[in-house]
């Protein structure tokens, strides 16, 4: 009911109603999933908020501009005239009350689209847990509990929580799914989370939101999100492919590549991301449950050319 | 012996560079030869090149931003064109090896050298006229930090023509930056560049700051000092404290690729976390330094052109300082997607959004100076009031971008490349180029022709919006900076709009020149000259004395009684001037050609850095600490113009000023 009335209000305030005017698919405001939503309307609200001071001075601008321009000698003019406590009052309480409610819908958005907060599922859903690595200049998604592994094709179970725990084997990127909303960071040797939830089946495209060189523009994914029984089927798939990904097959894998092919993996050896995070971190790797650093099997990564 | 330069580093193999070096040589070989054959190189060496006067460099400085302007936009235009064509499979017309490097040097050039010389151009020109002194605390260190902005910006243009530019963004974001992925020199060359000019720019930062302190008028208190100084004294403050930690940042980015150390690299313990927190506490102060001294612009046009004086002094005085403070605590809003928790990301939203109290407050008195005034609609309100409408809507897509949950969608999309040109060009250049139109006939002698710069204006002003409000849309759209090509058919539409923004910004660039072109063969008509030195009955003292200034600017230093002095005193009919008192031989700076010396030593330096040539580096080096020492030395650094040299200008002047006021 909120949610309605503030998008309602939102397209009062012309920012919607000009975009779809213009009969285009705005990705970012048309999210397909709940964290999307959740953003969507902060933008929607925080922008009628301002507009409640943006558009009068826009109007006072041009209005003012006009009626004291020097060829209308009917209106008023005071050479002298400067200052004026009611006018200070007006011009620093409003824009502050809008700051502090701005404020107040900043503070809880922080927690409430917090990207490493976990989506509350219904009760018969259990998380998929992806991990993705950012590779020059393509995504290796890594499905632990099936364990396979796919490369710029991301399939997830419609409805079903996805946690993800993202980090790069090269550059920094941004892991970024415009229809599904938040965007994060990937970085070599460290791990970032995000959770996502696909409330409506698509292919939605992934990209990377942060430039990281020669073959940036092709980093890009598609995002299937699919019914649980077609998820299943697409594992199946994944798993009747030939290649498998381990320590020996990984570094060609790693090696740039530009618009690089969708990959499927049969099978991928356990403990791989780990292993690519410990890379940089002189074999250990932070154990989300405790907080604590733990050291990764040695033998893994002294294949896997850790100075490479 | 040449380190890793060889010939293979220079682009045969890309036209687009051949044809721009040919052309450079053209023009180049062109002005020199034109200046051989009126002989005139004892006159720029004399008069420019060594001169230590504030209001020649600030000229110097000008022209300098202005040749960076093309630059910068021509990088500009080329990324627009390649948008527009890159679509479907077409890779358009730009590798990524060459598109790369044009948006690194595009956002290098525009903030280093057009944006930070202009302002550096306008502090010079103004701050010590407008509180009343003959000129800045150092003026050899003005001339230094001149020629060191100047080779840094020559530094940049040597990449097009000798190996490559950074291909890493204008931050140059470790890991990307580092060896390990960009072994090439385009990188050193950045480094280098920005180095040589932060120099420049820290040097300038002091120098304004004590200016400001120490050489006020007797009677300026700090609330009688007019506005721009005010925020000119803001942004030397900034400049102090922000600057030295771009230096570091960069110079341990420096120490990552010519010394293999680990600060910021993958392997080996590096962060490349701490990077982007160092260049944003830098970085983030920068976009206030410039935008700043851009409200003084306005704060000193809007009462000009209104016939009244500004609205709330003290409340603007107190916002800027406000600003100036606020702008140091919100640098994470750059990276709230790096995974810091709800509250880190929640306190740097809010404290960002803080700032937009007070530079609101700025517009709404800029508002209520025109309110119940005579607005004169001159071109330099044209500017004023394009700037309060586009830097309103620019102020409210960065809140938007402010707030942690939405950024989590926006960040790094066009979106807010939209939100920082707006800024930037509504706020910033608008903001120089209003006062540009404003003190150049104080510059010159001579007023700008308003008909084309009105012309210039509304290209600009339209040509914004068609090139920005594209960018916003297609930022909710998804689609994200520095893309090379895309394949998604809901953007192209408006990518091929934002091109025919690009083109009618580019016709108010030429708009520009020709404003310039017919000011200056126009020069001489009567309505064009400014006998009084006063042309829009100013308030402040840089009008109180002759346009163009003489050498020493006050003959007599001005006594400050109050607020808005030169207005005070016309109102009362006091002589700011006090012509015909006794005049004293007046104390001056020397020229000197140790700054020239210094820059060209620092360029020698930079250059055989990029390219690992020891032995010349060393030269460099050497010289530049030569120059330095040679300077420190030098004995003979002043002199005097005897009074009765004072006195035959003044009375020159004054003379004029008396046929003036008989017509």
């Amino acid at each position: 009911m909120k949610n309605k009335l503030l998008a309602r209000v939102a397209r009062l305030g012309g920012l919607s109603s000009a975009l779809l005017l213009a009969g285009c698919e705005l990705d970012v405001l048309d999210p397909k999933g709940p964290v999307g939503e959740g953003v969507k309307t902060l933008i929607a609200t925080s922008t009628v908020a301002m507009l409640i001071v943006v558009i009068p001075t826009i109007l006072l601008t041009l209005l003012f501009a006009w009626q004291y321009r020097q060829s209308n000698t009917s209106a008023e003019y005071l050479p002298k005239w400067c200052h004026s406590n009611k006018i200070e009052v007006i011009i620093w309480g409003v824009p502050s009350l809008i700051i502090l409610f701005l404020a107040v819908i900043t503070y809880q958005t922080c927690h409430s689209l917090d990207p490493y907060k976990p989506l509350e599922a219904e009760a018969n859903t259990k998380p998929l847990h992806v991990e993705v690595v950012a590779l020059d200049w393509k995504w290796l998604f890594i499905y632990p509990e099936q364990g396979i592994a796919t490369v710029n094709q991301l399939a997830i179970p419609v409805n079903t929580p996805i946690d993800f725990n993202i980090t790069s084997d090269s550059v920094m990127n941004s892991f970024f799914i415009p229809r599904l909303g938040s965007m994060i960071y990937a970085m070599a040797g460290m791990q970032t989370q995000l959770h996502l939830l696909a409330s409506e089946p698509g292919d939605y495209l992934g990209e990377s939101a942060n430039y990281s060189g020669r073959g940036f523009s092709d980093m890009k994914f598609h995002t299937l999100a699919v019914s649980g029984d077609e998820f299943n089927a697409w594992v199946e798939k994944v798993k009747s492919s030939s290649e498998q990904l381990d320590s020996q097959t990984y570094p060609k894998l790693a090696a740039p590549s530009e618009a690089n092919p969708v990959e499927y993996f049969a099978h991928v050896e356990p403990g791989m991301f780990n292993t690519i995070v410990a890379k940089y971190n002189n074999g250990m790797v932070m154990d989300k449950s405790t907080g604590k650093m733990i050291q990764v099997q040695q033998s893994a990564m002294s294949d896997m050319n850790m100075k490479e | 012996m040449l380190g890793r330069l060889s010939l293979s580093a220079i682009p045969l193999d890309v036209p687009i560079l051949v044809g721009t070096f040919i052309g450079v040589v053209i023009v180049g070989v062109a002005v020199l030869g034109l200046i051989t054959y009126y002989g005139k190189w004892g006159y720029l060496w004399k008069e420019w090149f060594t001169s230590v006067d504030h209001k020649r460099l600030a000229v110097m400085y000008i022209i300098l931003a202005l040749v960076a302007l093309f630059r910068g936009f021509a990088d500009a235009i080329m990324m627009r064109t390649q948008l527009a064509l890159a679509y479907a499979g077409n890779p358009g017309y730009l590798p990524p090896h060459h598109y790369d490097q044009i948006f690194s040097a595009h956002g290098t050039i525009m903030i280093f050298f057009l944006a930070m010389a202009f302002m550096t151009g306008l502090f010079n020109f103004i701050v010590p006229l407008q509180i009343g002194a003959r000129d800045v605390a150092f003026p050899f260190l003005n001339n230094l930090s001149f020629w060191m902005t100047a080779v840094a910006f020559i530094l940049v243009n040597v990449s097009l023509f000798i190996g490559e530019f950074s291909q890493c963004g204008w931050l140059a974001y470790p890991p990307l930056s580092e060896n390990q992925f960009s072994p090439g020199v385009g990188v050193d060359y950045y480094i280098w560049a920005v180095q040589i000019s932060g120099v420049g720019t820290l040097l300038t930062g002091v120098n304004f700051f004590v200016t400001i302190v120490k050489m006020r008028a007797p009677g300026m208190t700090w609330m009688k000092m007019p506005v721009f100084t005010w925020t000119a004294f803001c942004a030397s403050i900034l400049i102090m404290v922000a600057f030295p930690v771009l230096t570091v940042a960069v110079a341990l980015l420096g120490l990552d690729r010519y010394f293999g150390m680990h600060f910021f690299t993958n392997d080996g313990g590096g962060n490349q976390m701490l990077y982007l927190n160092l260049i944003w506490a830098w970085g983030h102060p920068e976009v206030y330094i410039l935008v700043i001294p851009a409200f003084g612009v306005f704060s000193e046009v809007v009462p000009a052109f209104s016939g009244k004086p500004l609205f709330g002094y003290s409340t603007m005085v107190y916002a800027t300082c406000s600003i100036m403070v606020l702008s140091f605590l919100v640098w994470v809003h750059h990276f709230f997607t790096m995974g810091a928790g709800p509250d880190v990301n929640a306190f740097f939203g809010i404290a960002t959004m803080i700032i937009s109290i007070p530079t609101g407050v700025k517009l709404f008195n800029w508002l209520f100076t025109m309110y119940k005034g005579r607005i004169q609609f001159h071109a330099c309100m044209y500017w004023a009031v394009g700037f309060m409408i586009t830097f309103t809507i620019g102020g409210m897509t960065g809140v938007m971008l402010a707030i942690p949950g939405a950024d989590f969608v926006l960040h790094n999309s066009l979106f807010l490349i939209a939100h920082f040109h707006n800024t930037i060009i509504g706020g910033v250049y608008f903001g120089y180029i209003c006062g540009m139109n404003f003190w150049f006939p104080k510059v010159m002698g001579f007023k700008l022709d308003e008909t084309w710069g009105k012309r210039a204006f509304w290209f600009w002003f339209v040509g914004f919006y068609c090139a920005f409000v594209p960018l916003y849309i297609v930022g909710f759209e998804g689609m994200t900076r520095r893309l090379n090509h895309y394949d998604n058919p809901a953007w192209h539409p408006w990518l091929l709009v934002a091109e025919v923004g690009a083109v009618l910004v580019m016709l108010g660039i030429a708009c520009q020149l020709t404003q310039l072109y017919v000011s200056i063969r126009d020069r001489n008509l009567p309505q064009n000259r400014d006998v009084t030195g006063d042309p829009w009955n100013g308030r402040t003292l840089e009008w109180s004395t002759s346009s163009p200034p003489p050498v020493y600017n006050f003959a007599i230093v001005p006594h400050v009684h109050e607020l808005d002095a030169f207005m005070h005193d016309k109102e009362n009919g006091i002589d700011t001037r006090q012509a015909g008192a006794q005049y004293e031989a007046i104390h001056m700076p020397k020229n000197t050609s140790l700054g020239l010396a210094c820059g060209i030593f620092a360029l020698i330096f930079g250059f055989a850095a990029v390219w690992y040539i020891w032995w010349l580096a060393a030269i460099g080096l050497v010289g530049v600490i030569g120059s330095v020492i040679a300077r420190s030395a030098d004995k003979d650094i002043d002199y005097y113009i005897p009074a009765e040299e004072v006195a035959r200008i003044e009375n020159e002047h004054t003379r004029k000023l008396m046929a003036q006021a008989a017509e």
